[in-house]
């Protein structure tokens, strides 16, 4: 069954405590080649049947209504995925 | 309901009789935590403490609504965003909205509920330390014009607890500018700001007042001997949060404030 695929992220210009923790406990296990880490959301829609215009659609409207806040993130990715 | 007081001299200020006439409704999410002791506060603050279920699709005979702290929906997907379209919560939102401005008070995850909503600006994200904190906090209260503030001075001192872990209040610049000229904001952090807050904001309204939200529980310091003060001597009293609920039961009631 297809999937709808939606990635969310933090705004740029919003701080990201948990990214910044990351990034900092990378370089105790060596890992040194990172300057910087944002954390952020991938939710997978299953769709029962074909992805239409109109299911994929209704995918970008729950994306920015219910899977982000707009006010601290940005969906930044609504795509379909074949199993 | 009949529980009160848990020991003898609880009521820091006489209840006063005609305020029994007003009704709170406090609102329980699946997840939340600190309805039972919001209503304990309506009812310690003199008023008449109402269940509501946020499954519930009318809001009943009720004068304002606390909405109060706790994990609604276990904070899944963001704090207080499925709790946002709760079939209750769309009555709430069109309550505070209407003409009659039904005061709203949003503590904690309910404050985080407020701002998914709409109702109020910005939104809250993790402490920028990632820890879940728990402390007593001193407040002030910068607005004393709001439905919920009434009973407190401008630049008056609280010390109140707070424990939360998605408590950073942030918003652009602008909204922040905007919140600040027009005396919105209603709280902020004294001494030590606990989570990285814009401009150490605890608490904000909306334009018109009636709606206020804030990270820190009044509703946890509204008893002697069970407050702030009997934990670890920050100062202020035990009973500092009971003014913000004496003060929309006046309101209600038609105080001379």
């Amino acid at each position: 069954m297809p999937r709808i695929v939606v990635d969310v992220m933090p705004k740029p210009e919003i701080l990201d405590p948990q990214g910044k923790a990351i990034v900092g406990a990378l370089p105790r296990l060596g890992f040194t080649s990172f300057s910087a880490v944002r954390q952020g959301k991938r939710f997978e829609l299953t769709v029962d049947g074909e992805v239409t215009e109109e299911i994929l659609a209704q995918a970008r409207d729950a994306a920015e209504t219910l899977l982000s806040n707009p006010v601290i993130e940005d969906v930044v990715n609504v795509e379909v995925v074949e199993a | 309901m009949t529980e009160l007081p848990l020991i003898g001299e609880a009521i820091a200020v006489a209840a006063e009789p005609r305020l029994a006439g007003a009704r709170v409704g406090v609102v329980t999410f699946p997840g939340t935590l600190d309805d039972r002791d919001a209503a304990r506060a309506v009812r310690l603050a003199g008023g008449t403490a109402v269940e509501l279920w946020h499954a519930d699709t009318e809001l009943g005979d009720v004068d304002a609504v606390v909405i109060p702290g706790g994990f609604s929906y276990g904070d899944y997907l963001r704090a207080g965003a499925i709790a946002r379209f709760a079939p209750l919560m769309s009555k709430i939102i069109d309550a505070a909205n209407s003409d009659a401005r039904l005061p709203v008070l949003g503590i904690c995850n309910g404050f985080q509920i407020l701002t998914e909503s709409h109702l109020l600006p910005g939104s809250m994200i993790k402490n920028d330390h990632l820890k879940f904190m728990c402390r007593d906090q001193v407040l002030r209260v910068e607005n004393s014009n709001t439905a919920w503030t009434l009973d407190y001075q401008a630049g008056q001192e609280i010390t109140v607890p707070l424990k939360n872990q998605d408590g950073q209040y942030i918003a652009d610049e602008k909204t922040l500018d905007a919140l600040e000229a027009e005396g919105r904001v209603v709280f902020r952090y004294v001494g030590f700001n606990p989570n990285g807050s814009r401009r150490d904001i605890a608490g904000i309204s909306n334009a018109a007042g009636n709606v206020v939200g804030l990270m820190p529980h009044p509703e946890h310091a509204v008893e002697a001997g069970f407050g702030p003060e009997s934990l670890d001597g920050v100062g202020g009293s035990d009973t500092d949060g009971l003014g913000f609920f004496t003060s929309v039961l006046t309101k209600i009631v038609g105080g001379d404030k």
